[in-house]
């Protein structure tokens, strides 16, 4: 077993904070008198509503059915009764309301019979297909189907522990009290993607979380060991660092494959899950729970800090108020500090990929230093995980140059936040490179749009002058039949004067009448 | 002196006579200049510039014979691309309000289906039938307006295209260094 | 601002004093082999800077107080001075100044914007415009503090025997005279190794630099490449022929050699973006150095070299971009 640790390039080591919410079990919050459940809460697709205002719902019972492939379910977190289904805020940065089921608890909490499904004997299909009905998706932060990754077939699944991001500690927790579960989660996706080597990184700042997984990893539960078959299953620690706990980093880290960022992963035969995404999956197989809950850490400016396991749907506000948040707090971020936003609008609901919010004031989050000119320094370009130059983007950024930005390679940039993070000039790169990447997609779009209104107007045009050609060749030749058929018309009618003419000539009495009737004609 | 009012006018000749060679002889064969005006034109065919769309704007621009500010739609910005393309200077078209794209759309209890907007339609985004409903595909409208004023029970109204995570955008940063005037 | 919302404590400020710091050894040295005398050059071109820092931001409409306490101008000031002769007229000094801060850096954008090294910028336009002052510099022990300030202040420079050429100077002008480099390094000229004097302040950098290099602020390509550059240079022409040109060792320690290597190439403002590129950069700089100072007319070669290779830090750029993640070969 290849146990040589690797080190990427880059990184930074900001304080870490973790002890204020990791020193608490796992909590379990008051259910709030309204839960808003957006359709949307996977990264690829929607969901579709099949309830109705006024039914009643069992907790676990599916309220929205995957919608095409990519879609994930999502599922009632508690038993009640749909109230209504409109726009609700969502926890986005942009502040934008999405479509929502809202359903006001009843206060039972039934839960729906549960079917769980042996992994040893279900097909391949039906355990993938139980997955995405689960409404399972990448509980990182970046809510990326799980279905889809565990159809991939891979060498090497790699279960991410690292937990990388100061202050959260949702992972952490879990590991520690729930490792048995992630262990088998593991198991049964190392069934289905038939990974040989399945490597759980965690950072060495969790030494309770490393030291209660190994212990998992040797009583493994007989159905994960039968899952697991002939693989393997290695508890790696690995140093505290940031950003090891992005995907491609921790690959790099544990198996010494830099993967470049335009490539997926499995094509070197490698897949990453969450542990928090591995727990799910036990939770949805083994026990047949779909997921209608997930562990948020509450930190920062709040008087009770700790690991809350939330119902889905739950409005922040309510968690926040649970957890006591303090009255001098200015903002509250979701996600961790380097790479989590402001939350705009604090009535959005918790969702799968909410894993931390951290209650800001001026003394834990002071306001950044005001902006200074850059002076290429450098510190960017050694913190980068991914080996950009972050100042050539932010000069190309800035004067709105997108050709410059991509040369310098703007796609690549994972928006980590390390370049802003060392930057002695106090410039948001992030913000700009945000910015750049945003403006250049709808760029593209509007491109894509404006080529096609090109071609749709040629096409019209084009249209308009064969139908003006067609319509005038048609006169055209309407009007030479006209043509002839008057002539012919003409020639019957000389014709019958000859004859009228013969006629009166023998018939001298007949010319007066018959003289007026071609005057007509003619 | 004659020496060099030769020489001189030798270099001139064998230059000239290289240059004209390489003009003629590494002649890049280039986008025809009205296609190139037409690929940085928005192509909402709104006809506002005052020729009936995109293409015959940028047919007219290529010939000289235009403005090159004319185009609403596509703003200052466009504006300064054919401006770097043409070599020509820039004209603010002054203070216009930046419009978020619009779509048409028809109220479906209102229309009559006399087909007009479907005839002024520059992209054929409208479909129906006489006598019956009309419908705008959203997706093709370019928001050029142009369906408006045929429509005899002025059913047809412009709508914002709704915001969405996925084409909404972030701000430019607007911390830093700002002019203290 | 949306992410990340934590900051390492970093401020250009920081960087800018520990540079300040870093020079205090070599400034020492000079203070120990020539008197006093720089100290009051020093503070002439900090006054100035400071002054022509501020006058240009009001101009420029910027803030103010941001710019000016980053340190960077002090930084530009006691570069200045310390590149030209500690017993120049103030009026050079202040001109030099103004050439830095206005000519070279604000007329391009101000600080970050200036492909151009404001120092040695300074450095070209005076030793142009005022050759004379320029190689008139003091001997070990030969001026007093009294008679630096008279100088400083402007008083009549008919006074002989203070001031003397530079080790180079002499260097390039006994060789001109078809002397031999051994016969030349016997002259009172001439100490352990380099410029008498000079050595000791060479040796000052030196430890400033080892400075920036642990706390990290400058990169280790910069300085090797330089030295690299042109002790190659010195090291082959020296081997081939001993009597025409001087040893490597003579050129690190004569002259600017050590400033520049480690606070005049490592500007990162004008230099390259790559370690590569960097590398290749303070090469060129080196090399050039070598032949201005073997074939040229000028006392020092340095500041032109640091100019010609800051016109083509861009085509440097666009040579040695750095490899996307997954394939990096951009190591040198």
């Amino acid at each position: 077993m290849n146990l040589k640790i690797f080190t990427p390039r880059g990184g930074v080591h900001p304080d870490s904070h973790k002890t204020e919410s990791s020193e608490t079990p796992i909590r379990h919050v008051p259910m709030p008198p309204r839960l808003i459940i957006p359709l949307i809460q996977g990264s690829q697709g929607s969901a579709r509503t099949i309830v109705t205002v006024g039914d009643k719902v069992l907790k676990g019972q599916c309220i929205g059915e995957a919608e095409g492939a990519d879609g994930t379910s999502i599922h009632a977190p508690t038993s009640g009764t749909v109230t209504e289904i409109g726009r609700y805020p969502m926890a986005h940065p942009s502040g934008l309301s999405s479509q929502s089921i809202v359903i006001e608890p009843d206060g039972e909490n039934h839960w729906i019979t549960y079917e769980p499904l042996d992994p040893t004997t279900a097909n391949r299909d039906e355990l993938i297909l139980r997955i995405q009905a689960s409404g399972i998706v990448g509980m990182g932060g970046a809510v990326f189907p799980s279905h889809l990754k565990a159809r991939s077939k891979i060498n090497t699944l790699v279960i991410n522990g690292a937990e990388c991001e100061p202050w959260m500690t949702g992972d952490d927790r879990l590991m520690r009290e729930r490792a048995a579960n992630i262990v088998s989660g593991a198991a049964v996706l190392a069934h289905l993607t038939g990974a040989q080597q399945t490597l759980i990184g965690i950072e060495d700042n969790k030494p309770e979380a490393i030291a209660a997984t190994r212990t998992a990893v040797d009583d493994m539960e007989p159905v994960a060991r039968e899952c697991l078959g002939t693989g393997k299953m290695t508890v790696i620690v690995v140093p505290t660092r940031y950003p090891t706990g992005e995907r491609k980093q921790l690959i790099h880290v544990l198996t010494g494959i830099e993967i470049p960022p335009s490539d997926r992963v499995t094509k070197f035969g490698i897949q990453c899950f969450n542990v928090a995404t591995a727990h799910a999956v036990c939770r949805a197989l083994l026990h047949g729970e779909p997921m209608v809950s997930r562990i948020v850490t509450v930190t920062g400016n709040v008087k009770r800090p700790g690991n809350y396991e939330t119902p889905l749907g739950m409005p922040i506000a309510d968690l926040l108020a649970f957890c006591g948040v303090k009255p001098n707090t200015t903002h509250v971020l979701m996600g961790g500090p380097m790479m989590g936003f402001t939350l705009p609008n604090l009535d959005a609901p918790v969702t799968k990929g909410c894993n931390c919010l951290i209650a800001a004031s001026k003394e834990l989050f002071p306001p950044p230093p005001s902006e200074q000119p850059c002076i290429r320094c450098g510190e960017c370009v050694d913190a980068c995980p991914v080996n950009l130059q972050p100042f050539e983007l932010y000069w190309a950024s800035r004067a709105k140059n997108f050709d410059g930005a991509k040369y310098h390679r703007l796609f690549d940039c994972m928006e980590c936040g390390c370049c802003a993070y060392v930057c002695p000039a106090h410039i948001p790169l992030v913000d700009y490179f945000r910015y750049a990447s945003s403006e250049i997609r709808a760029r593209d779009e509007e491109q894509k749009a404006a080529d096609q209104a090109r071609m749709r107007f040629e096409f019209r045009s084009s249209r308009l002058e064969r139908e003006k050609a067609e319509k005038s060749a048609r006169l055209a030749a309407r009007a030479t039949e006209t043509r002839t058929k008057s002539a012919a018309d003409a020639a019957l009618i000389a014709a019958a004067a000859e004859r009228v003419n013969e006629q009166a000539q023998i018939e001298p009495s007949l010319q007066d009448n018959a003289a007026p009737l071609y005057d007509q004609q003619t | 002196m004659l020496a060099a009012i030769l020489i001189m006018t030798g270099i001139a000749l064998v230059l000239g006579a290289t240059l004209g060679y390489a003009a003629v002889y590494f002649k890049v064969e280039g986008n025809p200049l009205a296609e190139q005006i037409d690929a940085i034109l928005p192509q909402t065919q709104c006809a506002q510039c005052g020729y009936p769309g995109c293409k015959p704007y940028a047919e007219a621009i290529a010939k000289g014979e235009t403005e090159i500010n004319l185009c609403t739609p596509g703003g200052d910005d466009n504006t300064r691309k054919l401006a770097e393309l043409l070599g020509r200077e820039f004209k603010p078209r002054g203070a216009l309000v930046e419009k978020l794209k619009t779509v048409a759309l028809i109220d479906e209890q209102t229309c009559i289906g006399c087909t007009l907007c479907i005839q002024a339609c520059p992209v054929d985004a409208i479909i129906g039938s006489s006598k019956q409903m009309h419908t705008v595909v959203s997706r093709y409208c370019t928001g050029c307006e142009l369906c408006l004023p045929p429509c005899p029970v002025d059913c047809i109204s412009m709508v914002e295209e709704p915001r969405t995570p996925q084409n909404w955008r972030w701000k430019y940063p607007v911390t830093g260094l700002r002019v203290v005037a | 601002m949306t992410s990340p919302h934590i900051r390492q404590p970093a401020s250009v400020q920081r960087v800018m004093t520990t540079v300040l710091v870093a020079l205090l050894p070599g400034i020492a040295a000079y203070v120990w082999q020539f008197g006093a005398g720089i100290l009051v050059n020093l503070v002439i071109a900090t006054v100035s800077a400071l002054a022509a820092e501020a006058l240009v931001l009001r101009l420029r409409k910027r803030p103010l107080w941001v710019t000016l306490s980053d340190g960077s101008a002090i930084v530009t000031a006691w570069l200045v001075a310390l590149i030209l002769p500690s017993i120049a007229p103030w009026w050079l000094t202040v001109a030099g100044v103004l050439v830095a801060i206005i000519g070279a850096k604000h007329l391009y954008g101000g600080i970050g914007q200036n492909p151009f090294n404001p120092a040695m910028a300074a450095y070209c336009a005076m030793i142009v415009a005022y050759p004379a002052l320029m190689s008139q510099w003091p001997s070990v022990d030969g001026v007093d503090f009294a008679t630096q300030l008279h100088l400083i202040l402007g008083g009549s420079r008919g006074i002989d025997g203070i001031t003397g050429a530079t080790a180079l100077d002499t260097m390039r002008t006994g060789l001109h005279n078809l002397g031999n480099v051994q016969d030349i390094l016997t002259s009172n000229t001439f100490g352990y190794a380099g410029g008498r004097g000079w050595e000791w302040i060479a040796a000052g950098y030196v430890v400033g630099g080892v400075f920036l290099l642990a706390r990290r602020i400058i990169p280790w390509s910069l300085p090797l490449g330089f030295i690299v550059g042109m002790g190659v240079m010195a090291s082959v022409s020296y081997l081939i022929a001993p009597e025409s040109f001087p040893s490597p060792l003579f050129h690190f320690a004569s002259g600017g050699t050590m400033l520049a290597a480690f606070f005049i190439v490592t500007d990162p403002v004008t230099c390259a973006s790559s370690p590569l590129g960097k590398f290749i950069f303070a090469l060129g700089v080196g090399i050039i150095t070598w032949v201005i100072r073997a074939f040229g007319v000028y006392p020092d070669g340095i500041a032109f070299a640091v100019l010609l290779m800051n016109i083509c830090v861009p085509f440097i750029n666009r040579a040695t971009p750095l490899a996307p993640a997954g394939q990096r070969k951009d190591r040198p």
